[in-house]
């Protein structure tokens, strides 16, 4: 069509739309604008004339328009304005110059988003369900549900139930059993509680500034966490935060720094990784490096016996969940509680296993959930220990001759060098079963009785909380040594023969894994190539504008207080692409970027997820950070140790699109395969945002637009449900569905893959000596030493017990052999830990998501196992064992305080028999920090658990955690509080070596 | 005979994720359903609570939870305790606490021996579950606990009362203090693992100087010279017999395997004995 025919029409779709959508003539009331489109070439154009929502157009050249839109000429503009619209047309107009925009940026944008809103005015979503009730879908971190709307409010969350146009789902056929999923999506706790999280009242719902800040006075840093709040407009909040960026660029490079947590609400677009990653590439920020947070063994030690460093040292799960259910006689759960923390899609799978009678083993100083609801063996270990517990299992495989012997000989290198120093041939200490006993408290018998077992039946090994890797054992002082000593016992009985594999039945459904879906990890519309997996598919099947951080400096997250207290911080990179990239160390402040003075934390319960977090609470009241944003949806204990506050919108109130479960590919690939169906959703903005929240992605465009740049980071005025649609044609699921039904319906089953071909089973291949013929793109074809294809991502391509990578590198605490080195906290090695004589473990909580849902207002708190309500505030839950408690007068549903140099807390005692004695569990479930003095300094009514955790990293040369053998004591709580830190220095110099 | 409602809940099924627990406080907190109940409190009401029982000492213990609510009884103490007709049973079974009619009265809360009518300050107001009788009423097949439950703990059926009656003696479900004679309308099954307790133990013998555990030994438990139960070893020597009443006295325990035998008595008292280390000779 003509371009200038196209231009006529414009109006004239703008009247019609109008006359029929009062949500557009509303709209087009808000500016009086006069907006100009011409071509560049010569006098060609129109213009259209806003006033007080009436429509006025005419053709040729307006001589004061208010925003322009320029094209090179008539065919481009013609191009660009014909629907359906190119995308990769549109994002190339835009990146060359052959499409401009002149005037102020927020009209200019507010100009697109109008003209994109014609089309998008007249989709429909949700389902009728009658009596004046919609029923939408949305997105948890638990999964997706069905949402029940009323008179602009959320009546009830539900799972989604499939109906008979759904896809129908797959059987296993097991002896003589076939087993079938239900046909609806499960909730844990934490995602069908979202409701309560909705209306809590601790929700944001106005932008804020501390009453004593003043930007251009005392700024009264010293008062962060203590002083009170007042509201501000959105207009005021944007020109502070925004000058504050400008005057710090004007300091120098990487005085901004940003602070988002591991997880952020579900969806693509608003996560972390896409929006606010987005926003920052365009600003140019201090990032902080993260940590491989829950792979912490397996990343640093793990991978160098066997690679995957694309699964940050964890197992390939595929083809497991069949394989177990066909051939497994034992699953031995190490370290290992998926019931807690993955939702309940795998429990329906274990409990098949368990009607076919397969024998369940359980180690886990703590009886866990999982083991509880299975029952079997429960064998429990001194904490951190389970790696001498291990080695006595090789013992006895090696001194009764029960090993896999073929596999070793044909797959592995280093056996001989393991096996006699599991005799005691080199250092003279054979490592029997009397040896672990001594150490862990199992008792021999015990061990001989499993090693026994194990090599005669076909046993699946359930390592850390995916069974294939993740969690528990693997982040403590001795996380390295387990998860090594994990890939050993794998290796020595043959994985990847029939039965005998990783896995708890968690991982590995038998689903399609060529239906291309995004995960959040791709990116999304972050442009952000450096730091998500954006390049593997996304940025080719979504064309989008790239974004780059110009900025070079970051600063490990552990020691973020360090950085900024002390100036310095050290870390080694997570980098997945090799093995030898962890060996990279990084430092703060970098070369010619200067000291961060801004930080804008996204997200706003660190206190209770990092480790030592007494030092965080000082950092924010440190002359150093001269300016902190907090940007949330809830208020939370972190929350007020800022000078504003911007209220971020819950998921249920913006737009966005996803899969359950579906992380992409870089660091789980596959990860829906824990899911037993694929259902990609769209999430509907199913209520309002509360108050004058806004959705991350608006709060970006919002501030964007202050610095002119709003029509950059939006690509013209694009909105939420805009890139929802440009990801829906992204994928897969376009080719199935239409956009309009798929949006109206708000889910899509994927069909799982036929039986015939199905992926093949983990480490099948490697068994049998074949090429590598699971469904991952991993390792990088660089990473191979033979042919591409052949052979495990290590130097020989072969299992090596006895990793040539590791002799690369001098980590004193990861020798190459992998010797038993006790490394757990010690009362007998330091005498400032004497008065200590329990252990703390503090695993995830099964209720809240980390510490999402745990809500001063959240209906999670009536949970008696997760807080007990005593005089008016609920309390977090310190699991103890029976007779510890006996010991110091506790019964169940006291109040206790827990402490140590770093830290004290206050919880409520559920005093058990599910702990062995002198063990303490309590989840980092606290969203809540409550000093009861001065903030950092005195004991915490929250139930920060972290507070008590050490920061020292898991190895000498590496960058993560370590706690689960903390040393602390408890006592009845006195409600009077004596507690004083003990500056710990040595450890604050750790981390900023 | 009219069908009525009844819930069965297995015990053993349920392992205390609060889906259940969560889903009724979705469905009731901020709404209001006239005819069948006021909003919930946004906290301090579980119609559905869980209740926790672990058994044994360590290292041999299990945990078991169960879920309580109102019971729908045929014969309800509130029904007796309220004025007004404040407490209606409708024809299907569903007992509903009338939320106009029910305001002021404490003492249809206080009746329950259950402890399932909370008690809403604010409104003045008793409340329960109502077996989601507004969802049933307008077609929904199953309750909110029943299509969130993961772990298949609860099965609502509406049948005929000589129906249940003979699910009742097929199953061996029972219901909530059948002394105080209430006709509860939700039967559980395995409610063992509430009110009961065990004997465990684990079993070793010496082996060429060196402890091992004894797999496949017989054990028998006898009270007063008769059986109540037996068990064989496991690999790791370890065995449970289940089902003895608690501060049932004592009893005999009689263990036969490879390396000897053994026999030893025991108390039962409130707590499920865990009887250590026993080494066959």
């Amino acid at each position: 069509m003509k371009f200038s025919a196209i231009l006529w029409g414009i109006p004239q779709a703008m009247r019609t739309v109008a006359a029929i959508y009062p949500e557009f003539s509303e709209r087009l009331k808000e500016k009086n604008i006069t907006a100009q489109f011409r071509v560049a070439d010569k006098e060609l154009g129109r213009w259209i004339k806003l006033n007080n929502g009436k429509i006025s157009s005419g053709s040729g050249i307006h001589e004061k328009p208010d925003v322009s839109l320029i094209f090179k000429n008539e065919a481009i503009g013609a191009s660009f304005l014909t629907p359906p619209f190119d995308q990769l047309e549109r994002i190339d107009a835009a990146k060359n110059f052959k499409i401009g925009v002149e005037g102020p940026d927020d009209l200019a944008v507010w100009f697109m988003a109008l003209l994109a809103r014609l089309e998008t005015i007249t989709w429909k979503a949700g389902t009728d369900m009658g009596n004046g009730v919609m029923r939408y879908t949305n997105g948890t971190n638990g999964g997706p549900l069905f949402v029940y709307v009323k008179d602009g409010k959320i009546i009830r969350t539900t799972p989604i139930e499939f109906d008979d146009t759904d896809a129908q789902p797959w059987s296993i056929k097991a002896r003589g059993k076939t087993f079938t999923p239900p046909r609806k999506t499960t909730l844990p706790a934490h995602g069908i509680c979202q409701k309560s999280m909705v209306y809590s009242k601790e929700r944001i719902l106005y932008p804020m500034k501390r009453v004593d800040f003043d930007p251009n006075g005392n700024r009264n840093i010293q008062n962060r966490g203590k002083s009170e709040f007042e509201r501000i407009s959105w207009d005021e909040a944007l020109d502070i935060v925004s000058n504050e960026i400008k005057r710090c660029k004007s300091v120098g490079p990487g005085a901004v720094a940003v602070a988002n947590g591991s997880h952020h609400q579900w969806g693509n677009l608003g996560h972390y990784l896409s929006a606010f990653n987005r926003f920052w590439n365009l600003i140019g920020v201090t990032k902080l490096v993260h940590n491989p947070d829950s792979w912490e063994g397996w990343y640093w030690g793990a991978m160098h016996h066997w690679g995957n460093s694309l699964r940050l040292g964890a197992s390939e799960p595929y083809g497991t969940v069949e394989d177990c259910l066909k051939e497994a006689e034992m699953i031995v759960f190490w370290s290992s509680d998926p019931d807690a923390t993955y939702g309940f899609d795998g429990t329906r799978r274990r409990s098949w296993a368990k009607e076919l009678g397969i024998k369940m083993v359980h180690i886990d100083p703590y009886m866990n959930h999982t083991a509880a609801h299975l029952g079997g063996k429960w064998i429990s270990p001194k904490p951190s220990t389970d790696a001498a517990f291990a080695q006595a299992l090789t013992y006895v495989w090696i001194t009764e001759d029960t090993y896999d012997k073929e596999f070793v000989e044909k797959r592995t290198t280093g056996f001989s060098e393991w096996k006699a120093h599991v005799l005691g041939e080199d250092d003279g200490i054979p490592k029997t079963p009397e040896w672990q006993e001594a150490e862990t408290g199992v008792p021999a018998r015990d061990v001989r009785a499993l090693a026994r077992e194990w090599a005669k039946k076909k046993t699946y090994l359930g390592a850390g909380g995916w069974g294939s890797g993740v969690g528990g054992a693997c982040r403590g002082p001795m996380g390295v040594q387990w998860a090594r000593m994990m890939t050993i016992l794998g290796a020595m009985q043959g994985m990847g023969s029939p039965g005998s594999n990783f896995g708890n039945l968690q991982f590995g459904t038998p689903l399609d894994f060529n239906f291309y879906f995004p995960g959040y990890a791709e990116g999304s519309m972050s442009g952000d190539l450096a730091y998500s997996a954006n390049s593997a598919n996304n940025y080719q099947r979504m064309p989008h504008i790239v974004t780059m951080s110009s900025v070079r400096q970051a600063i490990p997250r552990i020691y973020l207080p360090e950085a900024i207290m002390e100036g310095r911080a050290m870390g080694y990179l997570t980098d997945v692409a090799s093995v030898q990239g962890q060996f990279f160390p990084f430092g703060y402040p970098s070369p010619g970027h200067v000291p961060v003075e801004m930080l804008y934390k996204y997200g706003s319960a660190s206190f209770g997820t990092m480790v030592n977090s007494n030092r965080w609470v000082k950092m924010y009241q440190h002359d150093n950070l001269k300016f902190v944003v907090n940007q949330s949806v809830w208020n939370e204990g972190e929350t007020k140790f800022a000078d504003i506050i911007l209220p971020a919108c819950s998921v249920f109130e913006r737009w966005d699109i996803s899969e359950e479960l579906n992380v992409g590919p870089a660091y789980v690939h596959h990860m829906y395969s824990m899911c037993n169906h694929r259902v990609i959703n769209m999430q509907h903005k199913a209520i309002e945002p509360l108050g004058e929240s806004k959705s991350d992605y608006d709060i970006f465009l919002a501030l964007s637009e202050k610095l002119d740049m709003g029509a950059v980071y939006s690509e013209g005025g694009q909105t939420e449900l805009d890139w929802c649609k440009r990801v829906f044609d992204s994928s897969d699921i376009s080719k199935h569905i239409s956009w309009k039904k798929f949006l109206k319906k708000g889910y899509f089953v994927v069909p799982p893959e036929p039986e015939a071909s199905r992926a093949p089973t983990a480490y099948k291949w490697f068994y049998e000596g074949r090429k590598k013929d699971v469904p991952e793109p991993a390792p990088l074809p660089s990473e191979y030493v033979n042919n591409f294809g052949e052979g495990l991502q290590t130097p020989s391509g072969k299992y090596e017990f006895v990793p040539e990578t590791l002799g690369r590198f001098d980590d004193p605490d990861r020798p190459p052999l992998n010797k038993y080195m006790p490394a757990y906290e010690d009362p007998n090695k330091e005498a400032e830990l004497a008065d200590y004589p329990l252990q703390l473990l503090s695993p995830h909580s099964r209720y809240p998501f980390h510490v999402m849902g745990d809500d001063e207002g959240s209906s999670l708190r009536d949970i008696r196992e997760h807080r007990v309500l005593v005089d008016g505030h609920y309390y977090l839950v310190a699991r103890v064992n029976q007779q510890d408690a006996i010991d110091r007068g506790v019964v169940d549903d006291d109040l206790i305080r827990l402490w140590n140099n770093r830290g004290s807390i206050v919880c409520a005692a559920q005093c058990t028999d599910r702990i062995r004695p002198g063990v303490v569990s309590v989840a980092t479930a606290s969203a809540e920090y409550r000093p009861m003095g001065e903030p950092g300094k005195s004991t915490d009514l929250g139930g920060c658990v972290n507070l008590l955790n050490p920061s020292k990293s898991i190895t000498k040369k590496s960058h993560g955690i370590k706690p689960n053998s903390t040393l602390m004591e408890f006592e009845k709580w006195t409600g009077v509080d004596t507690w004083k830190p003990v500056e710990p220095a040595a450890e604050i110099k750790e981390g900023a070596a | 005979m009219a069908n009525k409602w009844n819930m069965i809940i297995d015990v053993a099924n349920c392992d205390n994720c609060r889906v259940c627990f969560l889903a009724d406080k979705d469905e009731h907190i901020g709404n209001d359903f006239p005819g069948y109940s006021a909003p919930q409190p946004a906290q301090g009401h579980n119609w559905i609570e869980i209740e926790r029982n672990e058994r044994g000492s360590y290292p041999i213990v299990d945990a078991n939870f169960m879920p309580v609510m109102c019971n729908h009884c045929d014969d309800a103490p509130c029904m007796k305790a309220a004025t007004n007709g404040a407490v209606k049973k409708r024809d299907d079974g569903i007992v509903i606490i009338d939320p106009l009619k029910a305001k002021g009265q404490k003492q249809i809360a206080d009746a329950c021996p259950y402890g399932a009518v909370s008690w809403n300050e604010e409104l003045q107001l008793p409340q329960a579950w109502i077996f989601d009788a507004h969802l049933l009423d307008d077609g929904w097949k199953q309750t909110r606990a029943e299509q969130i439950c993961p772990t298949d703990v609860f099965k609502s059926i509406k049948r005929s009362d000589a129906e249940i009656q003979a699910l009742v003696e097929a199953e061996g479900l029972e219901v909530l203090k059948p002394e105080l004679g209430t006709k509860p309308r939700i039967y559980y099954k395995n409610l063992h693992l509430m009110t009961q307790c065990f004997v465990g133990g684990s079993v070793v013998t010496q082996i060429n100087g060196v402890v091992e555990c004894v797999e496949g030994a017989e054990v028998v438990v006898r009270k007063d010279g008769n059986d109540v139960g037996r068990a064989t070893t496991d690999t790791f020597g370890e065995f449970k017999v289940d089902k003895l009443e608690k501060n049932s006295g004592s009893y005999q325990i009689e263990v036969r395997g490879s390396g000897g035998s053994l026999s030893q008595t025991f108390e039962v008292e409130g707590k499920s004995p865990y009887l250590g280390v026993m080494k066959l000779s």
